[in-house]
């Protein structure tokens, strides 16, 4: 299997504080997934869980601590841009500062279109760029020579995404596209994902919160609580049978559209969270239901159970019970 | 039957604009066009509809901080105050305030701004609860604060921390908690959940609901997202272009919507667990400066006649509790 | 020049355009001076404003209206020289301390902030005094720039911090720019309301200190500048001697020059603001 995309051990730390009191957090701690070609990968998590940090050091915004990510089996040092912004684009999460707000829109096209010789004259550059505005439905008359602030955030959000198809990439991140953006006109963002995957076979790693949304696209889902991949695989498997009490909190708290399918339980958000990411042991078992105590202490290992990855000691039985196995045969 | 409930807050007609003046060009935003609502006390309303549809305004005007370039066009506010009924856009400044936050308070949204940056949490209850409450000292101030942050289950801490050590999520529970300290009886937030992540949101949701159960006051509540409104909403209120066009309890809206827009809003979203194909409202919603003849939504709607476009419907009423500005609904043609 | 008609609307933009309209008429009209600047006793001496003497003549024989043309005109020039020169090592340093930041902005910044400290005044008269035997106006105009950079440096530095976290420069290094063409074409737009105001200040600020110097005189006496001809006036007693048409010319030049830059950048750079701007752009 070919692998567009492998992130291995990834870590990245950050200190904080003053002369005085520095603390160490561990915003990505030793992750590894990947991604295949013409597939949606959802990678999912609360704010402050690290999914941001990961896709600007895959992006090369940042420098990772330590790991290594590999792009169609080479591997990539921060120094070589030019990989990256070829193969992989990246859309943000708020239309309105993705673009300069003094600057015409098509200005980026064009310049995109200058920088990566995608045309050789202005009539084929216009071309190429009213093409990939009509994959996102739009044209070209309608949208040159305007500003930002012309436009709404969902058609803002749309041209971004046109952008980024401009060097034709096999992979983009997409960065909470869709969290800005109206509800209800979330659906119209999201399906474009799932076209240019099935048209153009283009791979997403698609980075948000919002699980309903998660449901709709992807093929696989890792979710992240705080640095740490809790749980990985298929997103029939991990959101219908979610198995890691933090991705089945994660789905209950969808909120449906549907008055008859209220909450009846509650949540406790009891903790600052600092404080979670600076415990020893399993960071969530501040608010786990099923916290034991060996969760106060030992970090959770990766644990496989029918293709899927759980970190969590609950499931530490499996692990025994498959290695007495292995071991008896 | 249930017992009829008391109005509490209520506006007539209410129009609201924004009159910009920039280097010669003027230009007016009908924000608030038309509103006519009726607020029951002991009840969450909630008010949905995509950005820049002036719902934003609406609670503007509804907490009555009309500010230019805003200006009251037309139109009354009334509230409810102790069994009379008082006409808010005539009070003066001081009894405004004096209104504010014992009476109705706002949760804005963006959480920052409400705190100030160098002071501790506990130094802007200090200042919000001590410049309404006279006679009481510091320390008992303070008591109240805690015992109320404890109650609605946020970390003991809190209160000792500055703002920016707080995570988003965080910082628009204890907003809340703020806006809630003096028992206000209408309380109004803006999108209270929005930029929030799913477990906070149901966090914040949660806490709203209980602060209403217990002081069985008034929330009016707009966002966009009508899973938040399915949660929490008894009833909603859609909003297009500046005007009402919907209004039932919760469950009538979502089972049998009317108006061709909630039908649309509705169908746009991802139902958990279902992966048949849905799409967004079709176009884009009108600038408010530049808004369509007769009923706004005709530009978009695929059951438009010709009245659409000429006159703006009025208020007919479907059921005893929910109302439909549509021409459909007035000629008898309902598309279910 | 729908931004011409839009400037036109502020009374202040409007007074300031005609006023530098006509003291750049004058100092074009040096070009056709019957009289040499520098030679003495051409006219008359101490004559009052009349028919013939525009502005009247001075003690040392020069008709005043000639001689303020070529002072305007040779204030201009050093004024010019010192606010471009010193708007382009702003811009320069500003940007590149901003975008590249480490040890580059470090040096650069203990630059611009040394030079912001040392006292200029008492460094300008030590250098005056040793180059004055080769005082031109270019010469004048350098040593102004040199000490007219380090404010508005740090200026656009801290405006390149921040517009540098934006998400737009993402986009631009997505969009395969280089770093110095994405400097220029995405933060100068936001850059020049400042660079433009701080342009005119730079001007008035080089008048001033060129006014400054001569009255203390540090620069060459016989290159005509509206503080040289202060300088004269000054120094031949023309107050006491009761010959206000001497010295209230130089003065009153200098005020209208003052009031016109002033009110000129305040206009300018209201109008250039990116937070107007944005609301203008796509009205």
């Amino acid at each position: 299997m070919d692998k567009l995309l492998e992130v291995n051990n990834l870590t990245k730390r950050y200190s904080q504080g003053s002369l005085i009191a520095r603390i160490t957090l561990t915003a990505v701690d030793n992750i590894s997934f990947y991604i295949k070609p013409a597939e949606i990968f959802t990678l999912a998590g609360e704010s402050g869980c690290g999914k941001t940090t990961t896709a600007k050091i895959i992006l090369g915004f940042e420098e990772a601590t330590s790991g290594a990510i590999y792009h169609n089996g080479k591997l990539h040092t921060r120094k070589e841009k030019a990989w990256i912004t070829e193969g992989v684009q990246a859309i943000f999460q708020d239309p309105f500062s993705t673009f300069n707000p003094l600057r015409t829109v098509d200005s980026y096209f064009h310049e995109t279109v200058r920088n990566y010789r995608l045309a050789s004259t202005k009539q084929e550059a216009i071309d190429r760029i009213d093409q990939k505005l009509r994959l996102v439905g739009l044209t070209y008359q309608e949208f040159a020579g305007k500003y930002p602030n012309e436009f709404s955030g969902g058609q803002l959000q749309r041209i971004s995404i046109a952008r980024a198809l401009l060097t034709d990439p096999k992979l983009i991140i997409a960065d909470e596209p869709v969290s800005m953006v109206d509800a209800s006109l979330r659906m119209s963002i999201v399906n474009l994902f799932k076209q240019l995957r099935d048209e153009l076979g283009v791979s997403i790693l698609y980075i948000t919160h919002d699980l309903a949304t998660a449901y709709y696209v992807s093929d696989r889902i890792a979710i992240m609580f705080r640095g740490n991949i809790v749980e990985m695989g298929t997103v029939e498997q991990v959101l219908m049978n979610p198995r890691h009490p933090y991705s089945r909190l994660l789905r209950d708290s969808i909120p449906q559209a549907d008055p008859t399918k209220r909450w009846t339980t509650t949540v406790t958000l009891a903790e600052l969270e600092q404080q979670e990411y600076l415990r020893q042991g399993c960071r969530f078992a501040g608010r786990c239901p099923d916290v034991m105590d060996i969760c106060k202490g030992v970090v959770p290992v990766d644990i496989h159970i029918d293709d899927v990855l759980v970190k969590c000691h609950k499931y530490s039985d499996t692990l025994v019970a498959e290695q007495a196995v292995a071991s008896d045969s | 039957m249930a017992e009829k409930k008391a109005v509490i807050l209520r506006t007539e007609n209410l129009q609201a604009f924004y009159v910009l003046e920039m280097q010669g060009t003027k230009k007016v935003v009908r924000a608030v066009n038309g509103v006519n609502l009726e607020i029951y006390e002991n009840e969450i309303y909630g008010i949905a509809g995509e950005s820049g549809c002036g719902k934003t305004t609406l609670l503007k005007t509804l907490f009555n901080e009309i500010t230019p370039p805003l200006r009251l066009i037309d139109g009354k506010i009334y509230y409810r105050i102790n069994s009379d009924e008082v006409d808010v856009t005539s009070l003066s400044a001081e009894e405004n305030r004096k209104l504010r936050m014992e009476y109705i308070s706002y949760i804005p949204q963006g959480s920052m701004s409400v705190f100030n940056p160098v002071l501790k949490i506990k130094g802007t209850f200090e200042d919000f609860i001590g410049s309404h409450v006279n006679g009481r000292s510091r320390e008992e101030i303070l008591k109240l604060a805690h015992k109320r942050i404890l109650d609605l289950g946020l970390p003991q801490n809190v209160l000792d921390v500055y703002p920016h050590q707080l995570s988003g999520g965080m910082r628009q529970r204890v907003t809340i908690a703020l806006a809630a300290s003096l028992n206000p009886r209408i309380m109004i937030g803006d999108e209270p959940t929005t930029a929030l992540d799913v477990v906070v949101q149901r966090g914040v949701i949660q806490m709203l609901k209980e602060i209403q159960q217990n002081l069985k006051n008034t929330i009016i509540l707009v966002t966009h997202d009508m899973g938040v409104h399915a949660n929490v909403a008894d009833r909603i209120g859609i909003m297009y272009a500046g005007k009402i066009v919907e209004e039932a309890p919760t469950e009538k809206i979502f089972a049998e919507p009317v108006h061709p827009y909630t039908q649309f809003l509705i169908n746009s979203l991802p139902k958990f667990g279902d992966k048949t194909m849905r799409d967004s409202v079709p176009g884009s919603p009108p600038s408010l400066a530049d808004v369509p003849t007769g009923c706004p939504f005709h530009p978009r709607c695929p059951h438009v006649k010709d009245i659409c476009r000429q006159k703006m419907p009025d208020f007919s009423q479907v059921d005893e509790n929910h109302k439909v500005a549509c021409w459909l609904v007035e000629e008898g043609e309902r598309h279910g | 020049m729908r931004t011409l008609r839009d400037l036109f609307k502020d009374y202040r933009f409007t007074f300031s355009f005609i006023v530098l309209v006509i003291i750049v008429v004058m100092a074009l009209l040096s070009f056709f001076s019957p009289f040499d600047p520098t030679l003495w006793y051409v006219v008359p001496r101490d004559l009052r404003p009349s028919a013939e003497y525009i502005l009247g003549t001075d003690s040392n024989g020069q008709d005043i209206f000639w001689q303020a043309t070529f002072a305007v005109r040779n204030s201009l020039i050093i004024s010019l020289i010192s606010a471009l020169v010193s708007r382009i090592i702003a811009i320069l340093v500003g940007m590149v301390a901003g975008y590249k930041g480490g040890a580059i902005d470090r040096v650069l910044t203990f630059l611009g902030d040394s030079l912001l400290v040392i006292p200029l005044f008492l460094i300008f008269i030590m250098i005056a005094m040793m180059v004055r035997q080769h005082m031109n106006l270019a010469v004048l105009g350098l040593m102004l720039a040199a000490f007219g950079w380090a404010w508005d440096a740090r200026l656009i530095r801290s405006m390149v911090l921040s517009l540098r976290e934006r998400e737009f420069t993402k986009t631009a290094i997505l969009s395969g720019t280089g770093t110095i063409k994405l400097v220029l074409k995405e933060y100068m737009p936001f850059a020049t309301p400042l660079i433009f105001s701080t342009l005119i200040n730079n001007m008035s600020f080089a008048i001033g200190l060129e006014i400054t110097l001569a009255l203390l005189g540090l620069v060459n006496l016989n290159i005509p500048t509206l503080g040289t001809m202060l300088n004269w006036a000054y120094f031949s007693q023309s107050i006491l001697l009761g010959r206000w048409w001497w010295i209230l010319t130089p003065v009153i030049l200098s005020l209208f020059m003052f009031f016109a830059l002033y009110w000129l950048s305040v206009s300018i750079s209201e109008y250039l603001d990116p937070r107007t701007r944005i609301q203008r752009v796509g009205a």
